[in-house]
């Protein structure tokens, strides 16, 4: 595991104008993320778990301070520049799968490679790929209203995977799973983490889910905090 | 075209919609298409009509006749070309039910002012030589299955014969074509000379004049002049263009334009709300999703594209079945409307018409939903699914 920052974060802000009032999430937060990371990140409802995700993930920006992925700041991207840095380089797995409810799932895998230059039939060999890798070759003409919660997310992470993206960002991926289902999604993160090398950030309420990940922190009120302030 | 198969896709997700939507289009084109047919048909007299060519008829009416000495009179001029006249023979074959619109003319002045009727030469010489002859319109003959050599009895609802009784027989001498397939070729014409000679009543008059000016430029000077010169007489004419004169013709059945205006407008409004509203719906119901293709990578630029291009697809695709229906519909009645209204044709104009149309419908129906797509916010819209 090498020891690189692939994340930095410097003295970000973010604030929500509500009305007449502005809401402060975080002010001053600085953390970095390492290559070959699998961090899981816990807090109470409204500590600013899904703002941090969303900021990572380049689907907000911070009201000041400086986001910086692999040595690119990417704060002061426009748009269009993020949504190609997301697809270039980010991998997202959502609570509730998103899947797309008219394609089968080999056809919802392939949606990232739509957004490369590869051939269709170079696309249809890295969609059967991811979905060996998950285990639903056999699925892969299945539409998701066909399939369990389990497999659905199993779909997810191949096309979170399938453009091979250094990090994966995943919000809640066992939050609406049973138990034995929720860990064989996390063996499966884990070892995208271990033998891939995948970056994960993962935001979870669960302890037993964030025992997979490599390290935790805690979020409070927009802060890290130790796990014992938490609890407090 | 990679993002094809997702529009797509969208497009035919919910069969029920996509049918009921697809349907209230093309109902829309079915009318378009019929309508606006029906008016290419009633106006082609005067799409057809020649810049240079006025009618001349008397100042009451055209049931008037006037003197056949003004013919004479016109060709003296200045100005004038070409003159040439015509009376209304009326014409039915066999029961008055089965009309034959026939005009007696005379076959060289007559055919030098339409050029656009063509004649096989030795038709034409077979025609001018024989007095009792017919020269009739293609449409008429494929009608009544006529050919060359047959003899036609025509009666006349308004003329009687010296020798009694109101019926002519006539031989088939040639068959007259158009240079153009608007070109009304649905009536008959007959030697006035023959015609006058042998009816009882009203000799040496005509029903009106037709002449062609040296230069359309010239039109209204010849048109004055003339009507000044017939002035204080028995006979007052009133000279208008051909294209004025068949326009005052079809405007005795109604305001036309404004009726058509008024039907496709109202069918066309009604469908863009519907399916202005079902477009935005449907992209309402796909907020999520929207941001999930967002979060992923695609642009807001790319997304207000595809639904722009789905709006599209679905008014081509009503809208082609619809024009494809007024088609068939057209074919039906132009074979069983062939008399009254010979240039019942869907044309290209028609369906370019239609097809600019297609694509107006939309992108006035994409609009809305492609802007609100483009600018939806991804954190926004997760927070509200």
């Amino acid at each position: 595991m090498t020891t690189e920052n692939l994340f930095e974060l410097k003295n970000v802000a973010k604030l929500f104008t509500k009305g007449k009032e502005t809401i402060s999430i975080f002010e001053g937060l600085n953390m970095h993320i390492k290559k070959g990371d699998f961090m899981a990140i816990m807090g109470p409802s409204g500590s600013g778990k899904t703002t941090l995700l969303n900021l990572l993930g380049g689907v907000d920006q911070p009201s000041s301070g400086e986001i910086s992925f692999d040595g690119q700041r990417i704060d002061n991207l426009s748009e269009s520049q993020l949504a190609k840095w997301r697809a270039n380089n980010i991998g997202f797995i959502f609570q509730f799968y998103n899947l797309m409810p008219m394609l089968n799932a080999a056809k919802n895998v392939e949606l990232p490679l739509l957004l490369t230059n590869l051939s269709s039939s170079e696309r249809k060999k890295q969609v059967a790929t991811a979905l060996e890798l998950v285990g639903l070759s056999d699925r892969a003409k299945h539409m998701p209203s066909e399939m369990s919660g389990g497999q659905q997310q199993r779909v997810a992470i191949a096309r979170a995977v399938v453009s091979d993206p250094t990090f994966l960002l995943c919000d809640e991926p066992t939050g609406d799973l049973d138990r034995q289902t929720a860990d064989e999604i996390l063996e499966m993160l884990q070892l995208l983490n271990s033998k891939f090398g995948k970056t994960i950030v993962m935001v979870t309420h669960d302890p037993s889910a964030a025992k997979y990940a490599t390290h935790t922190v805690h979020l409070n009120k927009g802060k890290f905090v130790k796990a014992e302030e938490l609890l407090v | 075209m990679k993002d094809f198969y997702l529009i797509y896709k969208n497009l035919t997700r919910k069969k029920m919609r996509l049918f009921l939507t697809t349907f209230a289009i093309f109902i829309a084109f079915l009318i378009f298409g019929a309508i606006m047919t029906l008016r290419s048909a009633l106006n082609s007299g005067i799409e057809m009509s020649a810049d240079n060519r006025l009618v001349v008829m008397h100042k009451i009416s055209f049931t008037n006749p006037l003197p056949y000495a003004y013919v004479n009179k016109v060709k003296a001029m200045d100005g004038v070309k070409d003159v040439t006249h015509a009376n209304w023979f009326g014409g039915y074959f066999q029961e008055p039910t089965n009309q034959v619109v026939t005009m007696a003319v005379d076959p060289e002045s007559y055919l030098s002012v339409y050029p656009e009727l063509v004649v096989e030469p030795e038709q034409l010489e077979n025609w001018t030589k024989d007095q009792s002859g017919i020269l009739i319109g293609e449409r008429i003959a494929k009608a009544n299955n006529w050919q060359i050599g047959d003899r036609i009895p025509l009666s006349s609802n308004i003329f009687s014969q010296k020798t009694g009784g109101q019926t002519w027989d006539f031989t088939v001498d040639g068959i007259f074509k158009g240079n153009d397939a608007k070109v009304d070729t649905g009536y008959a014409l007959i030697h006035y000379k023959y015609f006058n000679e042998t009816q009882a009543w009203g000799g040496d008059s005509i029903g009106w004049l037709i002449l062609t000016t040296t230069d359309p430029a010239l039109n209204e000077q010849v048109s004055k002049a003339i009507d000044e010169n017939f002035a204080n007489s028995n006979s007052e004419t009133k000279t208008s263009t051909e294209q004025a004169f068949n326009k005052a013709f079809i405007d005795q059945i109604g305001n036309i334009g404004l009726i058509i205006f008024g039907v496709v407008f109202m069918a066309f409004f009604t469908i863009l709300i519907v399916v202005g509203n079902t477009m935005v719906l449907a992209i309402r119901e796909r907020t999520n999703e929207i941001a999930v293709l967002k979060t992923l990578g695609f642009e807001s630029s790319r997304i207000f594209k595809m639904v722009l291009v789905e709006s599209c697809l679905l008014a081509f695709l009503g809208g082609l079945f619809g024009i494809g229906g007024a088609y068939l519909i057209v074919q039906g009645a132009a074979k069983e409307m062939a008399r009254f209204l010979p240039n019942l044709i869907l044309d290209e104009a028609i369906f370019g018409q239609a097809l600019i149309y297609m694509l107006v419908l939309g992108l006035i129906t994409g609009i809305a939903p492609a802007i609100s797509a483009l600018r939806l916010n991804i954190v926004t819209a997760f927070s509200r699914g």
